[in-house]
């Protein structure tokens, strides 16, 4: 029942191969591990996955359909987190969350946007300006965005980058609710925190640099 | 769609305001260029008055281009233009939400101040209707052309100085005919060529300039 | 182009044929420049009104055509790298840039040696110069984005970008400025275009003009080959990088 998957992949950057002959699947309530070394193309990847580059070959396919048949629809349905938070410092935390759903989706109430900040542990800081958040708090206030949204596949540019324990632990809890409501994940991860912490079943992919 | 591309417009707009933002220095800019040229060819009331409509839109064209460099490249480097990518708006359309909270954001505030400066330069009264008009057609096209630029600078070594190297010669047209306007305004030439035609040139870069530029964004996104 | 770039844009392919064309090329580059000098410089008529100084027009106005040219030229090939992504264009248009800002360059400066014994100074904002003015930061712009990134592809794809966007504003600079000029001056008496030339001055002028487009393409083909070479030596840099660890 894989529903997210990748055939033959290849990923060409700056002239030179970074990966080839790359396939993964990821069935819906199941967490894909991307593992591998620095420069092994995981974030590349997630990339391709997310269709904001285009493979050099190979096809990504969504319940049996290729995403390049339908792109608007296959950006509706993921939600993404990458190395950088997109934190704006100059708006409050609640502005800078309220911002992104309203791009996405119908407008929030603020009762939503307050419940997706207490997720991730940062409910009393709604009306504070994001420049006075510490790096794992900014962290958190980019997995609000995970925990307000409904789409059903997320990639993750390595998550657990600045959280603590306690952020480690809320991020596994937001997976791990939307593995169990029939989401998918694909997250970039190094250590092996994450996959600790998890309950939902993950697979584990590792890259290695092409030569 | 609608409502993502006014929620762009609205954030950037939030963003350019907050904390006496980029519209506040586009402004000051505006004004500290505008006046330091009497110091450089001295204060000769006829003279100031020849050349004070071409000073202001000069004036305008650099204040605008000293901010646009920031208006894809403050979202990519924190990863927000990444996020917009992946919303509902194709880059094109994208590209034209950043342009228009651009020109919001500098260049309408421009528009206010101009006939300001062109008071400290003594242009007669009846010209300065006619030099805001025509900056209120001619800026959005500056905003336009420069997103252009901003978005093909993005990732490149050396950016700020690179995106006024590739936007302003593009700019010529409207600098000449923005001028000219004003000049026929005061000499009681005639109005409606060169504002039509900025007009014109308007149209024609709102409708080419988002798809040079989401092209663009596309290919700084895609490395 | 009646090229097809197709079957050129294989690089060893490419270079079997620019070694093929560059002796001829070569050589007609030489024939034609000795050619059009000599009857540009001896065997032309002065003219009625500018004398000698008439004769800096042969090497002024076809420069002038070849700096229009080979912005359309890095147009073509912009598109053919944003829509058929032919690597052979990338390397095309990265080749023509400087030729084309040399040409504008030849334009201004000849343009300055002709105007001084004509309107008595070096520069007058004459329509045709300041186009050609405006053409030489157009080029200036393409090169320093094409130089601007650390992955060449990347400063390709965006000059490409530049270079369509360059080409729908030529027209539209072009008539702004002669506008321009109308409005502040009167016209100018550089009017040599056009059915009104005399046909002893048209030959030269041919020649000439056939003389810049040999040397275009020659230098085209040699600038090419060199680009070819060094994307090789840098995937070998790049590829000796990777297997140090």
């Amino acid at each position: 029942m894989a529903i997210f998957e990748g055939v033959d992949l290849a990923c060409e950057r700056g002239g030179r191969v970074v990966f080839a002959g790359l396939g993964f699947a990821a069935a819906s309530g199941g967490v894909l591990l991307l593992a591998g070394a620095n420069g092994a193309g995981k974030s590349s990847l997630l990339r391709l996955m997310a269709g904001l580059a285009a493979p050099a070959a190979g096809a990504l396919r969504w319940a049996g359909k290729p995403v390049t048949d339908d792109p608007d629809g296959h950006r509706a349905r993921l939600a993404w987190l990458g190395h950088a938070d997109a934190v704006k410092p100059a708006l409050t935390v609640a502005r800078n969350l309220a911002n992104w759903a309203g791009m996405a989706g119908p407008r929030r109430a603020a009762a939503d946007i307050d419940a997706a900040l207490d997720r991730v542990g940062l409910g009393r800081l709604g009306p504070i300006p994001a420049r006075h958040l510490s790096a794992g708090q900014r962290r958190r206030l980019a997995l609000a965005r995970l925990a307000l949204g409904a789409a059903p596949l997320w990639l993750l540019d390595e998550p657990t980058t600045a959280l603590d324990e306690d952020g480690v632990a809320r991020l596994a809890g937001l997976i791990d609710r939307h593995c169990a409501s029939g989401g998918i994940v694909v997250a970039a991860t190094h250590g092996a925190v994450l996959a600790a912490a998890l309950t939902a079943p993950v697979a584990t992919l590792t890259l290695r640099a092409a030569s | 769609m609608m409502r993502a591309f006014l929620a762009i417009v609205g954030r950037d707009l939030r963003l350019a305001l907050a904390g006496g933002g980029d519209a506040a220095i586009a402004v000051a800019f505006f004004l500290v260029v505008a006046i330091i040229f009497p110091f450089g060819i001295g204060s000769e009331q006829a003279l100031l008055a020849r050349i004070g409509a071409g000073v202001v839109w000069v004036a305008a064209l650099l204040a605008a281009l000293l901010s646009l460099e920031r208006v894809f490249a403050a979202d990519f480097e924190d990863g927000s233009l990444d996020l917009l990518a992946l919303g509902p708006l194709p880059p094109a359309l994208l590209a034209l939400a950043k342009a228009l909270a651009h020109w919001l954001a500098t260049g309408l505030p421009l528009v206010v101040a101009a006939p300001f400066v062109a008071i400290l330069y003594g242009l007669p009264p009846a010209a300065l209707p006619v030099l805001a008009l025509a900056l209120l057609f001619g800026t959005p096209t500056l905003s336009l052309l420069g997103a252009i630029g901003a978005a093909l600078a993005l990732g490149a070594r050396r950016g700020g100085v690179l995106v006024p190297l590739l936007v302003l010669p593009l700019c010529v047209p409207v600098l000449i005919f923005g001028a000219a306007a004003a000049e026929a305004a005061i000499t009681g030439g005639a109005l409606r060529l060169p504002l039509s035609l900025l007009a014109a040139f308007l149209l024609t870069a709102a409708a080419l300039a988002p798809w040079a530029a989401g092209a663009a964004l596309r290919q700084a996104l895609g490395e | 182009m009646a090229i097809n770039w197709h079957f050129l844009s294989n690089p060893a392919r490419f270079g079997r044929v620019a070694a093929a064309v560059l002796p001829w090329s070569a050589t007609a580059t030489a024939l034609l420049f000795a050619a059009g000098l000599w009857l540009a410089l001896f065997a032309s008529p002065d003219d009625y009104q500018q004398g000698e100084t008439v004769r800096i027009m042969y090497v002024h106005v076809p420069a002038a055509w070849m700096a229009l040219m080979v912005y359309v030229f890095l147009a073509v090939a912009g598109a053919m790298l944003l829509v058929w992504k032919s690597p052979l264009a990338e390397l095309a248009a990265r080749a023509a840039a400087p030729l084309g800002t040399g040409f504008t360059a030849i334009v201004l400066v000849t343009g300055a040696f002709w105007g001084k014994p004509t309107w008595g100074t070096w520069w007058v904002w004459d329509a045709r110069l300041t186009s050609v003015l405006v053409l030489f930061f157009l080029y200036l712009g393409h090169i320093a984005l094409d130089a601007a990134f650390d992955d060449p592809r990347r400063g390709a794809r965006a000059s490409a970008v530049l270079a369509l966007v360059g080409i729908v504003n030529v027209p539209i600079i072009k008539f702004s400025v002669d506008w321009w000029t109308t409005l502040h001056q009167p016209a100018s008496v550089l009017r040599l275009d056009g059915p009104t030339i005399h046909p002893s001055m048209l030959a030269p002028l041919l020649v000439m003009a056939f003389a810049y487009l040999a040397f275009f393409v020659t230098f085209l083909l040699v600038r090419l080959r060199a680009e070819i070479a060094r994307s090789r030596a840098e995937a070998l840099r790049a590829a000796a990088a990777r297997a140090t660890p």
